[in-house]
């Protein structure tokens, strides 16, 4: 009977417990809020706190990672009442947390968020705040043209850019030497390269077509070079059809590319990754891919010297007869700071918007090596040549086309990126491919 | 204690945690669930009331039919994978030597996570570095196909590591259930004459009868809604070709942004998971109960 009493005792004592733990967290979570409410009524004097959310963890983005920290310290010790509160999520994790969170109305108050398609329904949802105070600011003819644009909707500017990429062919001097291979300049001789390389055993070109919008890329450019930059982005706005016949002789291209196994076996099953060391391990000859890209050419000293040294670009070849300019790249920003509608500290969470994109542009481009949406001087700052070839690259694009997948809404960009795939695997014609696009485009969502 | 038990009031104290707990995270979601699935809702603002829209594009829409053509076909696949679950747990109870090391053996892939299993398997099929492919080209296969790239192929790729994920789960149930057969049956059998096969068919499999009948539901509804070691693998791809009813809710709802319609696609799995599970039942119905005696 005594010791049934103790069970008892136990169980109660446990529950006991649970609650009170229960309750202690409830109470952590009022404090905070009470906090932050009072700091965004009293704007100086009063503890602020402004929670960021972001999306370079440390073992991915070492670089990046480093320059958060360096940028918020600073911020913190010139503004001693702002306390800025980080969270840091993986690329995919971050984009399903924003949306969760957005659904129950709690954004952090300042976040990172994508250009065009991604972000219009949170703006359509009245969840992000027009920032456009702070681009007549301090901030005003800081941005590289047409960066900010790619964040503006119905006339408001939602989020600031802090990333500007374009898209180059990175090839692998080392192996275009030994087969005696010249840097490709037109289409023609680009296939040559692919054949010389398939005939001798290597594989030509890294592509880890899993995550769809890798293959986009090479869509996009052969859609640029055969159809031309206009035929292409207005076929992806709906003002054009993508049944247009250069822009499914592009869809033909990429199938005759497949044939000729111009890309790495079993691509479709790949990761961008896996795709990405078949590529650094020197077992594939090129690789399409963002500016984002280049620390791993560059400065990362996990990465060999000998296989950076051995790294160069092109730009994708023209194609002959073609209406496309050679100058013309697929790119556009990378991702910007929104600041959230609902914030009990906008006024604070701009202002460190502010600080973080001014800092960000100077530290970003030695630190990370990536290339900001801020005006840089290369001339006064030692950087690697290959980014600044890239860089001067950018500078005398005679256009540069967004993403696809970033430009398009949801619903159709899932269309775009599934029938890449398709068209790559050859499940999908490319007239079938075409007629999906127009569908997807045309339903508006 | 008794005192206490039958105390109405103590009674509820008890269950009332676990109570709230799973109405919160289980009850009150599936109904939301059914909810948002007769709205159309992009998970941001306000959830607009259409009806039963989506569950008729949900008819029409092939994509979905597709996924649910390949559940059927894991659900089919891990009903038949029992068998041989079974068999092996047959062997290990009877009295064979270094039983006990090979139960461990057969048991390690359930202590690893999905992620884990699927990053290992990812390697395994890797189509240029995998140690599958490099094995058939040192046979002499000359160009083994690349299998988490070809649509034929991808999903019975898939179905070898959930089959081996598994393994030691069911085949520790069914090791316990044999064990618990009575051996005065066995030996009652022996001395009758019959042979191991005998045995197993005619005295261990109708006693472990009822066991089977839950692990068959276990196996076919977890099958139905299978998403993880999928997701990681191939993300339903390329082009849907492993694409399962989980993860084409998942990609619809925070890929495609369709809130409204992933719902329907939830609710609609939901259910039928539930007429799958009362079917087996139905089906495996016996009126006599076993009793060991």
């Amino acid at each position: 009977m005594f010791k049934k009493k103790w069970t008892t005792l136990m169980l109660t004592l446990c529950l006991a417990i649970i609650a009170a733990g229960c309750g202690n967290n409830a109470n952590n979570g009022g404090a905070d809020t009470n906090g932050a409410a009072n700091g965004g009524s009293n704007e100086s004097g009063n503890k602020v706190t402004v929670n960021f959310m972001h999306l370079w963890p440390e073992g991915v983005s070492a670089g990046q990672n480093k320059i958060v920290n360096q940028i918020i310290e600073a911020y913190q010790t010139d503004n001693p009442n702002v306390t800025i509160k980080q969270e840091v999520l993986d690329n995919e994790q971050y984009k399903n947390k924003l949306k969760v969170l957005s659904a129950s109305n709690q954004l952090p108050d300042v976040g990172v968020t994508w250009a065009a398609g991604f972000m219009q329904p949170y703006v359509e949802g009245n969840l992000f705040t027009p920032v456009d105070d702070l681009l007549s600011g301090e901030l005003n003819g800081k941005f590289v043209a047409g960066t900010t644009e790619a964040y503006a909707m119905n006339g408001k500017t939602y989020a600031l850019p802090l990333e500007f990429n374009i898209a180059p062919v990175y090839y692998n001097k080392a192996i275009f030497e030994q087969y005696g291979l010249e840097v490709p300049q037109t289409y023609e001789q680009f296939k040559t390269v692919v054949k010389t390389l398939t005939d001798n055993g290597v594989a030509p070109i890294a592509l880890g077509n899993k995550d769809r919008w890798t293959g986009s890329l090479w869509y996009m450019y052969l859609a640029d070079r055969i159809a031309g930059q206009e035929t292409l982005a207005k076929a992806i706005t709906g003002e054009a059809s993508f049944t247009d016949a250069g822009l499914v002789k592009a869809a033909e291209e990429v199938q005759a590319l497949v044939d000729g196994n111009a890309f790495v076996k079993g691509f479709n099953g790949l990761s961008n990754e896996e795709a990405k060391s078949e590529f650094l391990n020197g077992k594939a000859a090129m690789f399409l891919m963002g500016t984002w890209e280049l620390p791993n050419f560059t400065t990362n000293e996990d990465i060999p010297q000998e296989f950076r040294d051995s790294v160069g670009f092109f730009k994708f070849p023209t194609v002959d007869g073609g209406k496309g300019n050679i100058d013309s790249w697929v790119g556009g920003p990378g991702v910007g700071l929104f600041v959230s509608e609902n914030s009990e500290v906008k006024e604070e969470a701009k202002k460190f918007v502010e600080y973080f994109v001014t800092k960000w542009g100077e530290q970003s481009v030695t630190g990370a090596g990536v290339i900001p949406a801020t005006k840089v001087d290369t001339a006064t700052l030692e950087l690697p040549q290959l980014y600044i070839d890239l860089f001067n690259e950018m500078n005398k694009a005679s256009s540069i086309t967004l993403f696809a997948d970033v430009q398009m809404k949801a619903d159709a960009a899932e269309t775009h990126l599934n029938q890449i795939q398709a068209l790559f695997g050859k499940a999908a014609t490319p007239d079938l491919f075409a007629g999906e696009h127009d569908k997807a485009i045309s339903a508006g969502k | 204690m008794n005192k206490v038990m039958s105390n109405k009031k103590i009674i509820a104290l008890y269950v009332l945690p676990a109570l709230l707990l799973i109405l919160a995270v289980v009850y009150i979601p599936i109904i939301l669930t059914g909810y948002y699935g007769l709205t159309k809702w992009n998970g941001i603002g306000s959830p607009d009331y259409i009806g039963f829209d989506n569950y008729a594009a949900l008819l029409k829409d092939t994509a979905f039919w597709n996924s649910a053509w390949h559940s059927l076909l894991l659900a089919l696949f891990s009903g038949l994978s029992l068998i041989l679950y079974l068999a092996i747990a047959m062997v290990l109870a009877s009295k064979i030597k270094g039983a006990n090391l090979f139960r461990k053996i057969y048991l390690i892939p359930m202590l690893l996570s999905s992620v884990a299993i699927a990053q290992l398997w990812l390697r395994i099929y890797h189509p240029t570095n995998g140690i599958l492919n490099s094995l058939l080209e040192s046979i002499g296969f000359d160009n083994p196909p690349a299998w988490l790239a070809e649509p034929k192929l991808v999903l019975f790729a898939l179905f070898i590591p959930i089959l081996w994920q598994y393994a030691g789960f069911y085949i520790l149930i069914y090791y316990a259930a044999l064990k618990n057969i009575p051996a005065s049956l066995e030996e009652a059998a022996k001395i009758d004459g019959a042979n191991a096969l005998q045995i197993a068919w005619k005295i261990k499999l109708p006693l472990a009868m009822e066991v089977i009948k839950v692990t068959i539901v276990l196996a076919v509804v977890g099958s139905l809604k299978y998403f993880d070691l999928i997701y990681v693998m191939t993300n339903g791809g390329p082009n849907g070709a492993s694409e399962v009813m989980a993860s084409y809710m998942y990609s619809e709802a925070f890929k495609s942004y369709d809130f409204g319609y992933g719902s329907a696609v939830g609710f609609f799995l939901l259910v039928f998971c539930l007429v799958a599970t009362w079917l087996i039942r139905k089906l495996t119905a016996t009126k006599d109960t076993i009793q060991y005696s």
